[in-house]
């Protein structure tokens, strides 16, 4: 029983973080979040597109450049149109070529971030972009959560739709297109959802980061899980506690919210990989 | 529906349902893939397409799947009318996923012939009508399996459950039996040439095993780039200028050839 007190009080402590406005404003950042980039993660892996998530991300930088030196007073837009031509861009130009994925996507990556810092540090003044890098989830503000709200709400529309064509794809686009499916837009489609949800989320945990928080949880579900819908029910689990975890973690420890929730991200891959083949073949003998 | 020892029956071949395929031509940058095709498949018929490596075979289901950008024409007409976007059921050459992927057949299965999300689980009636499928290919015991887990040979079963769900107006095979041993073999072709039978599919059949096709075939194409030879399976491979274009294999399809025109006769008879 006294036991059972002192846990109350310790877990008290912990939420005690909470009386701040701008935890419960991250804390609703994370809920809302988490679980949209676990969704996309889960087809980010099963597609094969994690080296093209990561170029989306690192685009943010020339992204930012192109709306420093238009003027704008918020780069947000000049990142989101160039994040949203250069995710249309590469896959047509894949398509075009049938060049190796994995080559396209390093030279595209190159140029994107030479190109960034070439245009941002002009005149040696790259250190105030570098929150891009890092991102800040505590500085999140009510529009910000708005967006999310909203984002979330689209990328679950989108899965209700396409998430069938995207499983089909991911094993073969010619057996899609024998179904009536197009590989190119539904490819397309994701490219481009998934850019403009990367964009909007750079100010909140980072250029640096942000692959991380779409491949890892998705990673590790994948040694757990037999079917899709364990996968992502898995993935979004994990995601959401990483999430918690690290942002209460990132609080006491006073580490950048991004990384703390990829470290437990991480941390849950690796054990994921050590417990998953016993795992599946209990849940198998289960059923 | 059975697929072994059934009573032979007249294929009901109703004669208006067809793939008209004329003047077709794909290029690929500069490189000429297929020039100036032209074929005319039935319903109810299984056309062997067969052909050295590179030599477009690929290529041409591709073009039938409206995959690659072709000039010339490809028209399906179903019982005497033009029909734009006809079933076609196709089971490619080989998949393209990493076997640790976390897609169970049912899964599979579902996202192909369901628009119900797969993520939010496989519904009992998808589930069953899946596992209908896989019944008349002996693999129902393979629903729960991921699909990185299975054999060349189940897979093989899985995807020609999936293709036949529901019964297409053409079906696509591309090699289908890499990957199958010689058990496994003589099923699948028996099981090809039942459900030609049964549900009057055109069956488009690219393959190298020259020996195994030549008896269950009705027409067998040769394809180098354009169609160099065509008719029935005995004269094909009777053909001297195919032989020699197939170099190496030249000694096999020789000695084969006699056989096959042995075993034309009894061509229609149910298969022991």
């Amino acid at each position: 029983m006294i036991d059972l007190c002192h846990r109350v009080i310790e877990s008290a402590t912990v939420l005690e973080c909470l009386k701040y406005d701008f935890m419960k404003r991250a804390l609703l950042a994370v809920s809302l979040g988490t679980p949209m980039f676990a969704l996309l993660g889960t087809m980010v892996v099963s597609n094969r597109m994690v080296f093209f998530s990561d170029v989306l991300g690192h685009s943010a930088l020339t992204g930012v450049a192109i709306g420093v030196i238009l003027g704008l007073a918020d780069p947000l837009w000049s990142t989101l149109v160039f994040a949203v031509i250069l995710a249309i861009g590469v896959n047509v130009f894949r398509r075009a070529t049938h060049a190796a994925n994995d080559t396209v996507l390093g030279v595209f990556l190159a140029t994107v971030v030479a190109l960034g810092i070439v245009i941002l540090s002009r005149g040696g003044g790259f250190a105030k972009f570098s929150s891009y890098l890092i991102g800040d989830i505590l500085a999140v503000t009510p529009q910000q959560l708005a967006i999310l709200g909203i984002l979330l709400a689209v990328v679950l529309a989108y899965w209700v739709v396409a998430a069938n064509g995207l499983v089909l794809v991911s094993i073969s686009p010619s057996l899609a297109r024998s179904r009536g499916m197009s590989s190119f837009l539904i490819e397309t489609s994701f490219a481009v959802l998934l850019a403009v949800v990367v964009t909007f989320s750079i100010r909140l945990v980072g250029i640096l980061m942000i692959n991380s928080l779409l491949v890892l949880p998705a990673a590790a579900a994948r040694n757990l899980s037999c079917d899709v819908r364990s996968y992502t029910l898995w993935t979004v689990g994990l995601s959401l506690f990483s999430g918690f975890a690290g942002l209460f973690a990132s609080y006491y420890w006073g580490t950048a919210t991004g990384a703390t929730i990829v470290l437990f991200s991480a941390a849950f891959y690796i054990v994921a990989a050590v417990c998953g083949g016993w795992w599946r073949g209990r849940t198998l003998a289960q059923s | 529906m059975t697929l072994h020892g059934k009573a032979p029956h007249t294929p009901r071949v109703c004669g208006h349902c067809c793939t008209s395929i004329d003047s077709l031509t794909v290029a690929f940058g500069r490189g000429i893939v297929l020039k100036d095709v032209n074929l005319r498949i039935n319903c109810g018929e299984l056309v062997a397409i067969v052909g050295p490596n590179g030599a477009g075979k690929t290529t041409l289901l591709k073009a039938i799947l409206g995959e690659v950008p072709y000039t010339g024409s490809i028209r399906f007409s179903i019982r005497g009318f033009i029909c734009p976007a006809p079933r076609i059921g196709y089971v490619p050459q080989k998949l393209n996923f990493d076997s640790d992927s976390p897609i169970s057949v049912s899964d599979f299965m579902s996202s192909a012939i369901s628009r119900h999300p797969v993520w939010l689980g496989v519904r009992p009636s998808l589930r069953r009508k899946c596992n209908a499928a896989l019944e008349r290919f002996s693999a129902e015991h393979l629903l729960k399996r991921r699909l990185g887990e299975l054999s060349g040979g189940e897979l093989q079963r899985v995807l020609l459950a999936m293709a036949m769900t529901p019964v297409p107006d053409i079906l696509l095979l591309d090699e289908p039996v890499s990957g199958i041993d010689a058990k496994g073999l003589s099923v699948f072709y028996r099981t090809v040439c039942d459900l030609r039978r049964e549900h009057d599919v055109s069956i488009i059949m690219v393959t190298h095993d020259l020996p195994a096709i030549a008896p269950h075939a009705d027409r067998m194409v040769f394809i180098r780039q354009s169609i160099l030879a065509e008719g029935k399976p005995s004269e094909v491979l009777a053909n001297a200028n195919l032989i020699v274009s197939l170099g190496s294999n030249l000694w096999t399809i020789s000695q084969f050839s006699e056989s096959v025109v042995k075993s034309e006769d009894d061509h229609d008879r149910p298969l022991p």
